[in-house]
Order: structure tokens, then sequence, then C-alpha cells
């Protein structure tokens, strides 16, 4: 190529076949363009502002740009007492609020050896599953609307009401839920919960096959996203990557199973891994097909969780609260398996203040997307887009 | 009836004071604009409705009952809106193209054959002109994208100039097809052609066992030539905001929508003309039963063709509001290697059957 090059040829692409150089362009110079995608933009997910070169639509290079949702989450830990950073972890992955309260609160009562009553362990892992459901429904849907179909989105957002309206009936919110206190929880879920839970449950098995009849098993959809944005094991693990993301790359890792917490250990469930049969292992149709089949095995356990659950008599969902959140000094690390990876949470106590010295949050997303730049290299820009859909990012874990 | 309105429509044709052709204004253009609008307006609304029905939506439910003034009302927003026309544009450019887009639909419906007795223009080439003012659309698309001055205007302006020059070609081979079929390239002739006692059996598509492959062909091409879902990557809102129309608001957005829905129903027209009988009646003959007869005239004529119009129409909401998107080269690869050769091959096939089949 070089050789060509100086022999004045000028810009060369070539192509080898069968050991030749053939030269299929010649004396084509293209400059590049530099293209700012977002932070307005209909498939950012948000806030996310990426500058790309590109090559006509052959995207060289892809950067993302954080910080326009930053809201200063770690520096409002430290002048806020334990249980008043609650709300705040809700404002970081909106879309999965349960599960961050569960991850922050996990981590005080490791630091004080809190004891929880068994009940509200299921309560918590049943509105923490629920949520996980409604935030992959979020995720499958938004990845549709990427590619160009609407109507799976709605049908996502219709199936998503009913987890929003039973996450409502019992924390009294329904995004922002402030329902999982440090040793307890705010209130204890409502008389019927667990019939409704059921139906809920009895009625949204048969909606997923509609959703795979309309996305994954999809002609279009299909040739959309396999051998898109391939991520190896390896490098996947390099970048540290986790949750469904880690998982649609062949790596059985999953926090609930790896690093147990709560009552996961007594569950029954399965960490689905694509086998490479439908998918290309580590392309986006893999961690599309890695959260479509999560959400089965998150009814699985809501289901075994209502069975299991220990009845409400003679129950105080606050009865283990301490009086005075004032950790003993020292420092912990606690971690929990997030709909979009592992959530974990430093916090560093100073034995003497009921506020924390320093509380770090590690964000899933905010390492998932660390990878943009390999992924995107020499990608299509629809392809760029299918990528960015199926990294599943929400800015407001990303920038805190 | 029938009779009259050939009648009324011979007189009017040759009523020109002073040298102007205001009988043929007064018989074809002025009901043209109408059909043209209404088509529009309620192909806009009826666009909401359908996609609100399967998605478990309502859809517009507001203004007027269950919203069917909608439209009108969103007509009336835009043409209060502020025409704002970018600093960095080129501001001729900017404002020619969706003029020029909404002549290149709405010129094509001159050809159209409404009724054995409506037509705006009876061309001997007529087939051949609502194919090749279809390409008008390009100049203006590429006019608004260039002159946005909008980097994702310039890619969907691109992208939507390579994807109706390259669709145009199996769309016109599949056409030609029902043209070889009729004999000839005039619309109202192609039309005659398909009238009959037996009804749908005397319709192109239904002619020859090869027709399928042309008329599926035509309207697999017809859905990217004019933008339509999974081919609507030159205004992907998920990639490129809004593609060529970024930059459009007020009534320059409106113009550019509605040359959208004026093109979705001129093709859908064209389609229905040469595979499926324009104004002829599907209903056969059946004994003294004479269903066909019934519904056959120029009155029903405009019912049937804007039935037929709007079936197709249908189809193309419905497959928008189903399927993901293409990508550009996967869009480009299914022009070109396999809806070009089948074309051909359909071509050579209707040909051969032509001459030997009777």
């Amino acid at each position: 190529m070089q050789e060509l090059e100086k022999a004045g040829v000028g810009s060369v692409r070539v192509t080898r076949k069968s050991d030749k150089v053939v030269v299929i362009e010649k004396d084509l110079v293209t400059e590049e363009m530099l293209l700012a995608m977002g932070p307005q933009h209909p498939s950012t997910h948000g806030v996310l502002k990426l500058e790309c070169l590109t090559d006509g639509e052959v995207i060289t290079q892809a950067e993302p740009y954080l910080g326009y949702l930053h809201r200063c989450f770690e520096k409002h830990c430290e002048n806020v007492d334990y249980p008043a950073i609650v709300p705040y972890t809700d404002r970081m992955d909106y879309l999965a609020g349960m599960n961050s309260e569960m991850a922050y609160c996990i981590a005080v009562e490791k630091l004080m050896d809190v004891e929880i009553p068994r009940r509200v362990e299921f309560i918590r892992v049943i509105v923490a599953e629920l949520n996980r459901i409604a935030s992959h429904l979020v995720a499958i849907g938004t990845f549709g609307i990427d590619l160009g179909a609407f109507t799976p989105f709605l049908f996502c957002f219709r199936d998503r009401e009913h987890i929003l309206s039973l996450l409502e009936w019992a924390s009294g919110a329904r995004m922002l839920y402030n329902y999982i206190w440090i040793g307890g929880l705010a209130y204890d879920v409502p008389a019927d919960f667990n019939k409704r839970v059921r139906e809920f449950v009895d009625y949204f098995r048969p909606q997923t096959v509609e959703l795979f009849r309309l996305l994954t098993e999809n002609e279009i959809f299909v040739k959309r996203t396999k051998g898109i944005g391939i991520m190896p094991a390896d490098v996947a693990i390099n970048y540290g990557w986790s949750g469904p993301m880690l998982r649609g790359s062949g790596v059985k890792w999953d926090l609930r199973r790896n690093d147990p917490y709560s009552i996961y250990p007594e569950l029954q469930f399965d960490v689905p891994v694509p086998d490479g049969k439908f998918s290309d292992v580590g392309d986006c149709l893999s961690r599309h097909l890695v959260r479509a089949l999560e959400m089965e095995e998150s009814l699985k356990i809501i289901e075994q969780c209502i069975d299991k659950m220990p009845s409400s008599e003679g129950f105080n969902s606050r009865s283990a609260i301490p009086k005075r959140i004032r950790p003993k000094a020292g420092e912990v690390y606690a971690r929990a398996e997030n709909p979009r990876g592992e959530l974990g949470f430093y916090i560093q106590s100073d034995g003497k203040s009921t506020k924390p010295v320093r509380c770090h949050a590690r964000s899933s997303c905010f390492v998932n997307l660390s990878a943009m730049k390999d992924l995107s290299k020499g990608q299509l820009l629809p392809d760029l887009v299918a990528i960015i859909g199926s990294i599943d990012i929400v800015l407001g874990e990303i920038d805190r | 009836m029938g009779n009259t309105l050939n009648g009324w429509s011979e007189a009017l044709v040759g009523f020109n004071p002073m040298g102007l052709p205001l009988g043929l204004v007064i018989l074809a253009a002025i009901p043209l604009v109408f059909i043209a609008l209404y088509s529009l307006t309620y192909g806009v609304y009826g666009e909401r409705k359908i996609s609100a029905f399967m998605q478990d939506r309502l859809g517009p439910m507001e203004v007027g009952k269950w919203g069917i003034l909608q439209t009108i009302a969103d007509i009336l927003k835009l043409l209060q809106k502020e025409d704002i026309v970018p600093a960095s544009a080129d501001k001729f450019l900017f404002v020619i193209g969706p003029g020029v887009l909404f002549v290149g639909s709405f010129l094509a419906f001159a050809v159209l054959p409404f009724s054995s007795a409506f037509i705006g223009a009876s061309l001997n080439v007529g087939l051949f002109f609502a194919i090749g003012i279809v390409s008008l659309e390009v100049v203006g698309i590429l006019a608004a994208g260039w002159g946005s001055n909008n980097k994702w205007s310039l890619y969907g302006a691109v992208r939507s100039v390579a994807q109706i020059v390259s669709y145009e070609i199996p769309a016109a081979i599949a056409l030609l097809c029902g043209a070889m079929m009729a004999g000839t390239l005039d619309m109202q002739q192609i039309t005659l052609h398909q009238s009959g006692h037996w009804g749908f059996a005397h319709f192109f598509l239904f002619q020859s066992p090869i027709a399928w492959l042309p008329f599926l062909i035509y309207f697999i091409a017809s859905l990217a030539e004019v933008n339509r879902a999974p081919f609507d990557i030159p205004e992907a809102e998920s990639e490129l905001v809004a593609g060529y129309f970024t930059e459009y608001t007020g009534m320059k957005f409106a113009v550019i929508f509605l040359a959208e829905y004026g093109s979705m129903f001129m093709v859908s027209a064209i389609i229905s003309v040469v595979f499926l009988g324009g104004w002829n009646s599907p209903f056969p003959n059946i004994g003294s039963f004479a269903l066909n007869d019934w519904t056959n005239g120029p009155g029903w004529g405009v019912t049937w063709m804007i039935l037929k119009g709007f079936f197709f129409i249908f189809v193309q909401m419905w497959l928008r509001w189903t399927l993901p998107r293409l990508r550009v080269d996967q869009l480009m690869y299914l022009c070109w290697k396999v809806l070009t050769p089948f074309a051909f091959i359909s071509f050579v096939l209707t040909a051969v059957w032509e001459i030997y089949v009777p």
C-alpha cells in the first residue's frame, strides 16, 4: 500500500484477495467530517454527547463527552445524613431506583452490622426484580426505537406501566421511590400486593412472546444487530464491564450468583448467556438477548419470593432500623447486580459523624460506556446508534 | 349517469374563453387539488389513528369528534409559526427546496385517471411522465438538505438521493411489465385494458402468472421512493434527527410533510392503475346479477380509485409501524442485488408470456 502511495497513486484503498493486492479505489481523497452527536439527539438516551469523526457514513472515531447531567451526588452525600442519601440514589439510575437503593442500603448495613428481618429481604428482592423487568423493558423498547421500530417501544411501556403502578402502590411514588431504608423498608407492602404481583406475572409471561416476535425474531432487527459491535470476553473484562453487557460477551458473571447478597442464594434462577447459535457472542444482538431472557428469570425469582415469603403477622418494616445511624469508623464497599451491571458503593465513616466522610458510587453504565471508542471504530453511523442502544446507558447514573 | 358526465366533461374541455383553457382548469385542476389535499389531510389523520390502533393508544381525540379535525388544526398552527431561515443557510435553495418537492409529488396527480371521465391530462406517455416527475423530488430534497447547511440534513439528502435514484430502476422496470401487458404508456388506456365483465379477473395482477413479481417489486421499490419505513433512512429520526428537513419550521415543514403524503398516495394510485385495474370495479358479473355493471361508471370510478389508493397507503402504514429500519448498505444491497435482477427477470418473462401466450 505504501509502495502504491509512493508511486504517486494518491490515497489508495486496497483489499487483499488470495495474497494479491487489488486496488479498489484510487485518487479518492475524502475529507473527514467532525460530527457532534448530541447532547440533543434522539438516540443518545439523554444528554450524552459523542464527537464523531466521520468519513462518509463510516465512523473513524467516536468519543463520548459526559457531565451534562452532573449533580454532585458524591459531594451531596458528604453533607447529608446516611438515610437522606437514599433519595439521591434513586436519582442516579432513575429507571431502576429500587436496585440502587438496595445497593446503597446493603453497603450501610454491612458497615453497621444490622440484622434484617427476613420478610424485609423478600420484599426488597420482589420490588428490585420488578424494577429490573421495568428497566429491561425500557432498554429493549428504546433499542427498538434506535433501530426504527416504534411499536415495540409502546408495548414495552404499556407493560412497564403495570409494574410502575405496583411499585407506586407499595411506595407511593412511580420512579423515585425512597422505599428501601437502611435496616428496613418505609412501609410493609399493601395487603393484596402478592396477589397482584402474581397476576402481573401471569399477564406478563405471554406478552414477552409477542415482544420476541416483533423484535428479536424480526429479520431486519437481526440483520441490524447481528455481528455489530462485537466485544470479545477478555477485552470486556479488561474494561471492567458487568451486567448484561459482560454476559452478552459470554462471561457467566452475575453478582446475585457470584457474590451473593440478600436472599438470592436461596432462590433458583439461571444466568442467561448467549451460546452463539442465534447471535454472534459479544454483539449487540447478544446483549439484547441477555436482557430479554433475564426478564423471564426475574419473573421466576418473583414467583419464588411470593411463595416463600413469611407472613406479615407481627411484622414491622421499621423494626430493625437503627435509632441513630452513626457507623463505627471504617470503610466498606458493597455491590449489587443492577439491571445495567455492578453498582457498588464505597462508604467511609469516621465514627463520630452521622454523615459519611466519603461516598463513592461505582456506576455500571459509566464503565460500560468507556469502551465506546473501541466499539465504534470503523462502524457505520446507523451501527453506532445500535451500539449505544445496546449499551443501555442511563445518563443519570453516568454523570451522577 | 356515466354518459351525462362524459358529455359534461367534453363540453367543458372545449370551454376556452380568450384562449385560456379555463374549462380544463375547472374540470381537472380544481378537483385534483381537492382530492390531493383531502387525501393528504386524511392520510395524516389516518396514519395517526392507525398507528394508535396498532400501539394500544387512542391517537388524536381532542379536535372534533374522534379528533377528525386534528390535521386541520395542525396546519393552522403551522401557518402561524414563525418562518425561520437559518442565518448560515443558502437562502435560495432553502426556500425553493420544499416547493420543488411538493411540485414533484403533486404534478404526477395530473396523469392519474380517477375515472373514465376524469383525468387531468390524458398524455400518451402518462406512465413515463409519472415515473419521470417523481425524480424531481430528488432535486427538492438535495436543495433542502444542502441549503440547510446542517450536517444531519446533508447526510439525509445524500442518502435520499442515492436511494431514490437507485430504486427508480427496479420500479420503472416493474411498471414497464404492466405497460407491456397493456401495450401502451397511456394511463387511461392501461386502465381500459383491465375492464371487463369478470371484474378483478381482468386486472393485470391476475392476467399473467408472472405479474405478482413486478407487482411486489414495484410495491417495495415505491416504499423506498417515497422514503417510507423500512426504507426511511433519509429521515431516520433516531440516526439523523429529522434528515433533510431538520432545519425546517412552520409552513415549509408542512409543505415537506404534505409532499411526503402526496407521494404516498401517488405511488399507491400508480400501482392500482398498473396492476389492480385503476377505477375498474373488482366485482364480477355473475349471470344476471350484474355487479360489475352496477358498480362501474365515472362516479364509481373515483370511489374505487381512492379506495384502492388508500388500501395501499394502509399497507404502507402497517409496514411502517411494524418493521425496524434497514441500514444504508443493506438498502443498496436489496436494490441492486435483489430487486433489479428480479425486475429484469420478470421483464423478460412478461415479454415471453405476452408474445407466446395470447
